[in-house]
């Protein structure tokens, strides 16, 4: 590739910053301005972005858009990015969700607004940069890095409650950062390169394999967040302000899924198979115990949070069945988790700036005052329950399947979650938009404004594009998505399961033999 | 072709909802009812095409749409089937779907949000028939959920009443309780055959008839397992014993919804999934056994609930399940044909019954109770004599539609000389009675004997605007003629089937059994009615002293079984205790011995920490640079000390 479009897309944002840095003038002007340059360069990102998704080839397994200059050059550590069809739709995540953030914040945030847009782009080159990244150093700062501007949001924009929530935050991630460290570092004595490609390509010995996957599922995990290491994520949502938490849920999250796909399965195959059925365990339980939780919640924002730990629990549970539709489905899950939980955050939002509350017994027959708020709410609540010809249904669906051909009784125990998930949604879809208006302050709440409809649009019609036809993603992910299984499989020296040419074959045979039978009659 | 038939309603949908307030209401109803009254004549051609095209061997059809998606060997396309069962579930939705849009422009004509109220219809009815014109197992599941989404809209409705609330979120949770068994059952499938295509599926089910598969842990016969798993969603849907509660509660619904969704259409299609499964339910004789075995039950525990209720809407309901019943048993028994003749029958004296109902409510200013109406026959007289033919209909008196499904029904089931098809030809005889008993009781409490409305009621009474009666006029006439004009073309000696269902042996069985058997629902139904009159218009105080003799068997039956409170105690409180025992859980045990037990701890550390807050965004970034810079020097130190 001649033409550096992930470096510069990682970057730009970072030119955005420089920008920022030399607005000068009275702080009324400074906050304009600050505003309209983070628009600016996030939109811009964002175009680039779309331009690279119609260059990326659907049909290439392998990684694209490779830039690979020496960085280190006496450690072999080089600066290595590209990306391919598992990590395309991520960087497209967060390049689609950080001009949302910045239109969400518009009036949401007045104080140190010039800070709060540099943290934004800083948190988006690194988002940016953990997708693209093809070196474990590389990855490894572009990971961490993220943790520093969330930190800041959590702890400088937060609510009251902000500095026990950062730090809780801060500290849990850094605990499993800290061993996938001591890993990397032992990854790399052994081996000798950070090369990503490379150690996929040649995984280690077992019993090596068992300790890495170990110090490396410690940082994934916490990041998901699996149970029982997911209590941060509530405490940080609830404080976090709301565009904090549509990148927390929109993107972060999904880090530690595609920390799984990049380095669990491929790097430590061996290790992946003999700890597979505790991690479908810990996802069945997330499922159901996270559900049961989110039942009783009072406060809409922790709610949202807990569903995100169950629905994030379909994802591990998809990956680690190691069949196709799962691990297809679990990336799935994770883009249509990180489009449905982010508008979902915003939807909190937008009362949460009316009215200063996130209890729910607060609010109350909505739907009277607030007539578009209520059909927007209502379609993102549908899609996260998993409707079909939502986006929520093909992950949650593909992931099922795929573990019901591994362990039936993991799989009819996570298909509970589909009953409770409707139970809480539609529970706080009633107590919040339905009913009759007992609280006088939410009945005299205006409707959405111009900016809020303007930021839900394109959230709502991507859950419904990515419902009825999520087939132009799978499309691309597909290619990347076997290639990896097959290395699995070939490195754990067993036979693949599902194969999908004989399948169609069969299936037009059959088709053709129901008419001849037809004909005779 | 076959688009338009489906996809006005989806256009009409979309129209109304998201232009509702720009064209007003009298837009929006034309759209709409434009869109499924165009739908409802394309399929009555696509009818004519496909059962009589080919020479009259039939002229079946799918039509590729786009590939919805695709996953290793899960491909799934949108398509339309049109083969000769799905024309028949289209003319059906269509028709009365028809009927009910026009109809609800009068009955919501008082009703604030009426557009919102059409869109939520014509979405119905689209999902309703991307359900019945599915290809696949996951297209149905999309119809599925997707009537049961607009179920749910329009049964909460009315959303500043509480009741309706509980009643809609009741229906979608017990609906996605059935629908756990579906989605497992769609697995299975998947599994079992490789493919959720229904062709594929059939011509793969001869040679997978002797397949186990391992199901938690047990060792199963493959292809009962999938019968049993769908027939679990079936039930859900069509309100069969055990995940039957929310049907009644769902009549919070405006009427024209009852009428629509949870008599004629939504709930046929568990019905219609077993239909369209039968080539692989005939493989599993055991799963077929527990269908006659719910079916049968249903139709007679509903029928028995439905005698004691007075909510004129809850007693249609129940006749509603019980019907549903006797469908789900004559699938059981093999006839599979009479089942859907049954469904489309029942689809219009149960609409015609149904939309009777809104037009006596209307007329009595929204009152439902039954103990509370009486002697308005001679103010409302076309709504009165509509009511009797859908009632008369619905009893199986001789040359009403009624008569013909169930009488075929209850042969077959005889026929069939199983011990359980003997069983539900019996209980079906029994529900029989029932029903006769309970419509008359309904025709008579509402209609005749002394008014026992308020005054000012009564001044109101009036019939209603021929926009709701014309719609009932087409009802009645599916209700008297659709039984004897197509019991040839349905269950006769040459049905227009084709490849589309199975079980024509059945049907042929079902025509040679004794006088007896073909007589014995006719004496059933009426004694019913016989019993109907003598109890509520001759010698009306006989029901009190009944139910005083009767107190146990009556508290049983007017508490319908006791299987809400059941499922309270079961499921609901349970499930929330658990959720705050999980909570609790979480804030002490997980964090406790975590995050926190570590703060607390290290206290110390943390004030030190906190004279960092100052506040100052740089200072943060600066302290947060530092430790990175930090963390990277120290691993490049350690590579290059491991390096030499």
């Amino acid at each position: 590739m001649d033409f550096p479009i992930l470096s510069l897309l990682t970057f730009l944002p970072l030119v955005g910053v420089a920008f920022i840095l030399m607005i000068r003038g009275d702080s009324e002007t400074v906050a304009r301005n600050s505003r309209r340059t983070a628009m600016f360069v996030s939109s811009f990102t964002f175009i680039l972005s779309f331009y690279m998704l119609l260059l990326f080839d659907p049909k290439e397994a392998g990684f694209q858009f490779v830039e690979k200059i020496e960085w280190f050059d006496a450690l072999n550590i080089s600066y290595h990015m590209g990306i391919d069809g598992i990590s395309l739709f991520f960087v497209m995540l967060s390049t689609f969700l950080t001009p949302i953030c910045v239109l969400a914040s518009w009036k949401a945030v007045t104080k140190r607004v010039k800070e709060y847009m540099i943290a934004f782009l800083a948190l988006e080159t690194f988002m940016i940069g953990t997708f693209c990244a093809l070196d474990a150093v590389l990855f490894y700062v572009f990971f961490e890095g993220v943790l520093l501007p969330m930190f800041i949001i959590i702890g400088v924009w937060g609510g009251p409650r902000r500095v026990y929530s950062a730090f809780k935050f801060f500290l849990y991630t850094l605990l499993g950062s800290v061993l996938m460290l001591v890993a990397l570092l032992a990854l790399y004595l052994q081996t000798g390169t950070s090369d990503m490609v490379t150690l996929m390509e040649n995984p280690v010995a077992r019993d090596m394999q068992m300790w890495l996957w170990l110090a490396f599922f410690a940082s994934f995990a916490v990041k998901m967040p699996m149970w029982p290491v997911h209590t941060w994520l509530p405490d940080a949502h609830v404080e976090a302000p709301t565009a904090g938490s549509v990148i927390l849920a929109g993107v972060l999250l999904k880090m530690g899924g595609y920390g799984f796909l990049r380095f669990s399965l491929p790097m430590f195959p061996e290790a992946t198979e003999f700890f597979t059925p505790m991690v479908m365990w810990l996802s069945v339980i997330a499922i159901i115990y996270t559900s049961l939780v989110a039942l009783v919640q009072e406060d809409m924002k922790k709610l949202i949070a807990y569903s995100s730990v169950a629905h994030m629990g379909y994802v591990t549970l998809g990956i680690f069945t190691a069949t196709t539709q799962g691990v297809e489905g679990g990336i799935f899950q994770m883009i249509s988790h990180g489009v449905i939980s982010a508008a979902l955050f915003l939807c909190v939002g937008v009362v949460y700036d009316r009215l200063h509350t996130r209890e729910i017994a607060r609010y109350g027959g909505l739907v009277k005052n607030m007539p578009k708020y209520a059909t927007i709410f209502m379609i993102l609540m549908l899609g996260s329950v998993g409707l079909p010809g939502t986006s929520g249904f093909v992950g949650e669906f593909l992931t099922l399947l795929g573990a019901f051909q591994v362990d039936t009784v993991i799989a009819a125990l996570a298909t509970t979650g589909v009953i409770l998930g409707a139970a809480y949604m539609l529970v706080l879809y009633r107590r919040v938009v339905f009913g009759e208006q007992k609280n006088k302050d939410a009945a005299e709440m205006t409707d959405v404004d111009k900016r809020e409809f303007i930021i839900f649009v394109p959230l709502v019609l991507m859950v419904i594009w990515l419902g009825v036809a999520p087939s132009y993603v799978m499309d691309r992910v597909a290619p990347a998505a076997n290639k990896l299984l097959v290395n699995y499989y070939a490195a754990i020296g067993s036979e693949m399961p599902s194969n999908e040419p004989i399948k169609v074959e069969l299936k037009k045979h059959t088709a053709k033999k129901a008419d001849d039978h037809g004909d005779h009659h | 072709m076959e688009l338009w038939a489906v996809f006005p309603p989806l256009f009409g949908f979309l129209m109304a909802f998201l232009f509702g307030k720009q064209m007003g209401d009298k837009g929006a109803q034309l759209v709409t009812c434009a869109g499924i009254i165009t739908a409802a004549f394309v399929s009555c051609m696509l009818f004519v095409e496909v059962i009589y095209g080919n020479d009259g061997h039939g002229d079946p059809r799918t039509v590729h749409l786009m590939t919805w998606m695709a996953s290793g060997a899960f491909a799934i396309d949108w398509s339309l089937r049109v083969d000769q069962l799905s024309v028949v579930m289209m003319c059906v939705v269509n028709i009365v779907s028809a009927c009910v849009h026009v109809y609800s422009v009068g009955y919501m004509s008082h009703d604030k949000c009426k557009a919102r109220f059409m869109a939520y219809l014509s979405l119905f009815t689209f999902a309703m028939l991307m359900l019945v014109t599915a290809d696949n197992l996951l297209q149905l599941f999309f119809g599925w959920e997707g009537v049961g989404v607009a179920s749910y809209l329009l049964i909460g409705f009315w959303n500043h009443k509480d009741s309706a609330n509980a009643a809609a979120i009741k229906a979608f949770v017990v609906n996605r309780v059935g629908d756990f068994g579906l989605a497992l059952g769609v697995f299975a499938a998947f599994v079992l055959f490789g493919t959720v295509q229904f062709d594929a599926m059939f011509a793969l089910a001869p040679e997978k008839a002797n397949e186990v598969i391992s199901f938690l842990g047990i060792d199963i016969h493959a292809i009962t397992l999938v019968a049993l798993l769908l027939f679990m969603g079936a039930m859900g849907k069509s309100a069969q014993l055990g995940l039957h509660t929310w049907l009644p509660d769902a009549m919070e619904g405006p009427t024209p919804v009852s009428a629509l969704i949870h008599a004629a259409t939504m709930v046929t299609a568990g019905v219609f999934l077993v239909a369209r499964m039968s080539p692989v339910f005939e493989y599993a004789p055991d799963a077929l056994l527990a269908v006659t075995l719910v079916g049968a039950a249903t139709a007679f525990v509903a029928a028995t609930i439905g005698m004691t209720q007075f909510d004129i809407k809850r007693v249609i309901a129940y006749s509603t399940m019980s019907q549903l019943g006797y469908m789900f048993f004559a699938l059981g028994v093999g006839a599979y044909p009479a089942a859907i003749f049954h469904l489309m029958t029942h689809a219009f004296f149960k609409a015609l019954l149904f939309l009777g109902a809104g037009s006596v409510i209307h007329a009595m200013s929204d009152e439902q109770d039954m103990r509370k109406m009486g002697g308005i026959w001679k103010m409302i007289p076309t709504t009165y004599v509509l009511m009797w033919i859908g009632s008369l209909a619905l009893a199986g008196v001789p040359f009403f539609a009624g008569f013909y499904s169930k009488d075929i029904i209850l042969e077959a089931a005889y026929a069939d000389h199983t011990w359980f098809g003997v069983l539900a030809y019996y209980m079906g005889i029994a529900a029989a009675i029932m029903t006769a008993f309970y419509s008359t009781r309904l025709l008579f409490m509402t209609f005749h004997g002394k008014p026992r409305a308020e005054k000012k009621v009564m001044d109101h009474v009036h019939e209603s605007p021929s926009v709701m009666l014309t719609p009932l006029m087409i009802l009645g006439v599916g209700a008297v003629f659709s039984g004897w004009f197509f019991y040839e073309k349905f269950v006769g000696h040459h049905p227009m089937w084709g490849d589309s269902i199975r079980g024509m042996d059945a049907i042929d069985a079902a025509h040679h059994v004794p006088y007896w058997v073909k007589k014995l629902p006719i004496a059933a139904g009426t004694l019913g009615l016989v019993l109907g009159w003598v109890f509520y218009l001759r010698y009306t105080s006989l029901p009190g002293k009944f139910v005083k003799a009767f107190k146990p068997v009556h508290t049983l039956l007017f508490n319908k079984w006791f299987f809400d409170e059941l499922y309270t105690a079961l499921f609901v409180k349970p499930s929330f205790a658990l959720g705050k025992l999980s909570w609790a859980s979480d804030r002490n045990i997980v964090d406790g011995l975590g995050p926190d037990g570590v703060a607390k701890a290290s206290r110390g550390v943390g004030r030190i920490l906190s004279r960092f807050q100052s506040g100052y965004v740089f200072q943060y970034a600066f302290v947060m640079m530092i430790g990175l810079i930090a963390i990277v020097s120290w691993f490049y130190f350690k590579m290059t000390n491991g390096q030499g």
